[in-house]
């Protein structure tokens, strides 16, 4: 079809030159496309996506249940209840652990995996693939295994104390190891996207630059830390900025293991503003919570591309 | 050169020490999920002496009473109705969007571009409360669509980029030509653009099936009826029924798990493109 069209084009432009061309692309087309195309996505998008996050603002200046309309204005209080709230700042800091396991664990794992598995081998494949499993399961799917995993009584955890005669800990229950359990967790399910990240940034790699080193007698450690690593800067960012992001999100994970608890220790933001605002209907606080979340995001964002991926 | 360095590799202490870490990080990311198969087959007094070995008895009644039961298919039919709601709308509203802002030239198109990637910039989480009352006002709480609409909102900026992306790389002059022959704009979508965007839209797709699928939050919010939820939701009120039949829960757990990896297994090239293209240009 596209080809037929292709041939059919210039023949007709030879035939009635003067007048084809003036048309052109006309505005009439053009403006029809524009009053059916455009409307749907822009519709949604301000609906669902741009309103509600002016609405927050907005709600977060009330003391407000949901029911009816919002009419008992406080102000900033909202704001200032959420930042005396010490499970706020615990939230804060696991989302800071969080970033923190992501680049000192995380990512290192993921780039030597990368490294390993971006060579042809027998079996490079099939290994890349089950890396990269865990990241398309779904975080509640994730976080059940793993809730069993830790089960004192039947997981892996209690066999392997029982098997040295030890009584079993209930990991996720005290709040010394419940964000540990879960860090653990969240290693397990991203570092595949990671490693394919840099799988994908190795195989685009100018192998020309690689061939050079080696020519000019550079040992395989010296072609990895001063040209790999130096070509791979950009995906590394990328991946930091993921891992924040996703840090950023999570909530799905935390809610089957710990629902952020116990005594909110292992709270992310999200699960935070779930437990406090959404499921008791506490709609100003909860909008503020959101605000702040989303002042935190653009913020690192903007900040983000600014410092670091400047070039790109 | 590559082939060579591969052949003459068992004899180096390098390749042992990779292999051994590979096969440590394998066995990280197996053990939890053969763990989760196998305990399916146990009954509840095997898991406990035996969590992870292959059971002694398999205990195919596990499975089967799932199975046969009408909740399990009706949480995957739910899952898989609001997924294709979402997958359906997100394709046709995006890929309209795309093709005006990769071939249509207005004035405000690059803003209004921008203005849609915004959406990139932060989580559903954000404005999940004003959202919830923003769909209770539209009447769309408690339905399909309560779950879908929102999502396919959240979709189209990612969805949007990569998109146009594509079909930019559409030559123009195919387009020009194609119009001066009379044909109009909404017919070069229709018979030109699409039918040469498959493997962008099957990317597309892909992943926008792949969140919807396993999405959690926007159903917990927007849904109340039991019988329309989706199997995340599901999964957790069962789990909740049956807190300590570990076996019951991990049978259960399997089967939930099981299309997407079957459909992983069918369009890993869809997935792991789709998944990592987003990374390529944010």
């Amino acid at each position: 079809m596209a080809r037929r069209i292709a041939i059919a084009a210039p023949v007709n432009v030879a035939g009635e030159a003067v007048p084809r061309a003036l048309r052109g692309p006309g505005w009439d087309g053009r403006f029809t496309v524009l009053i059916l195309f455009l409307p749907p996505a822009l519709l949604l998008f301000t609906l669902f996506v741009v309103l509600p996050i002016g609405e927050a603002a907005w709600y977060s200046g009330f003391n407000w249940n949901g029911f009816g309309r919002p009419t008992h204005w406080i102000g900033f209080d909202n704001y200032r209840f959420v930042l005396e709230t010490r499970a706020f700042w615990l939230a804060l800091r696991n989302n800071g652990l969080i970033i923190a396991v992501s680049l000192a664990v995380q990512l290192p794992l993921a780039l030597t995996l990368a490294l390993m598995l971006a060579e042809k081998f027998r079996g490079a494949v099939a290994l890349r693939m089950l890396f990269f499993m865990p990241y398309i399961l779904a975080e509640i799917a994730t976080g059940l295994i793993f809730s069993f995993i830790y089960d004192g009584d039947y997981g892996l955890v209690a066999s392997i104390w029982r098997f040295f005669g030890a009584e079993p800990p209930y990991l996720l229950a005290s709040t010394d190891t419940a964000m540990l359990a879960v860090l653990i967790v969240i290693v397990w399910k991203y570092f595949g996207f990671h490693m394919m990240l840099f799988i994908a940034a190795l195989q685009s790699l100018d192998k020309s630059l690689v061939e050079a080193a080696r020519i000019d007698g550079a040992t395989r450690s010296q072609i990895l830390r001063h040209v790999v690593i130096p070509l791979l800067y950009p995906t590394i960012r990328l991946s930091v900025f993921f891992a924040i992001v996703g840090s950023l999100q999570l909530f799905d994970l935390v809610m089957p293991l710990t629902r952020g608890g116990p005594a909110d220790s292992s709270n992310t933001m999200v699960s935070f503003l779930y437990n406090n605002g959404i499921s008791r209907m506490r709609v100003g606080y909860g909008s503020a919570i959101g605000v702040i979340l989303f002042a935190i995001c653009v913020t690192f964002a903007f900040t983000y591309k600014r410092w670091f991926m400047r070039d790109e | 050169m590559n082939s060579a360095e591969t052949s003459r590799a068992p004899f180096d202490p390098a390749v042992l020490f990779k292999a051994a870490f590979l096969g440590i990080v394998a066995i990280f990311v197996l053990v939890p999920l053969l763990a989760t198969l196998l305990g399916g087959f146990k009954s509840l007094g095997e898991l406990r002496v035996n969590p992870f070995g292959l059971p002694s008895h398999w205990e195919w009644q596990n499975y089967a009473d799932i199975l046969f039961s009408g909740r399990y298919w009706q949480l995957l039919r739910n899952s898989l109705i609001i997924s294709t709601l979402t997958v359906t709308l997100t394709l046709i509203v995006a890929s309209m969007a795309a093709f005006t802002f990769a071939h249509v030239r207005f004035f405000g198109s690059s803003m209004l571009l921008s203005y849609l990637t915004l959406g990139l910039l932060f989580p559903a989480a954000t404005a999940v409360l004003p959202l919830f009352i923003k769909v209770r006002d539209l009447g769309l709480l408690d339905t399909y669509f309560g779950v879908a609409l929102p999502q396919v909102a959240f979709s189209l900026a990612m969805s949007v980029l990569l998109l146009r992306r594509f079909f930019k790389d559409i030559p123009y002059e195919l387009l020009e030509a194609a119009l001066v022959d009379g044909c109009s704009y909404i017919k070069f979508f229709r018979y030109v653009t699409l039918p040469l965007s498959r493997p962008i839209l099957a990317t597309v797709g892909t992943i926008t099936f792949v969140n919807s699928w396993n999405a959690y939050l926007l159903p917990l919010v927007m849904l109340n009826t039991d019988a329309l939820y989706p199997w995340p939701l599901g999964i957790m009120v069962y789990q909740g029924e049956y807190s300590s039949e570990w076996h019951l829960i991990l049978a259960f757990i399997t089967l939930t798990i099981l299309p997407t990896i079957i459909l992983f297994l069918l369009a890993q090239k869809h997935i792991v493109a789709g998944l990592t293209a987003g990374a390529v240009k944010g």
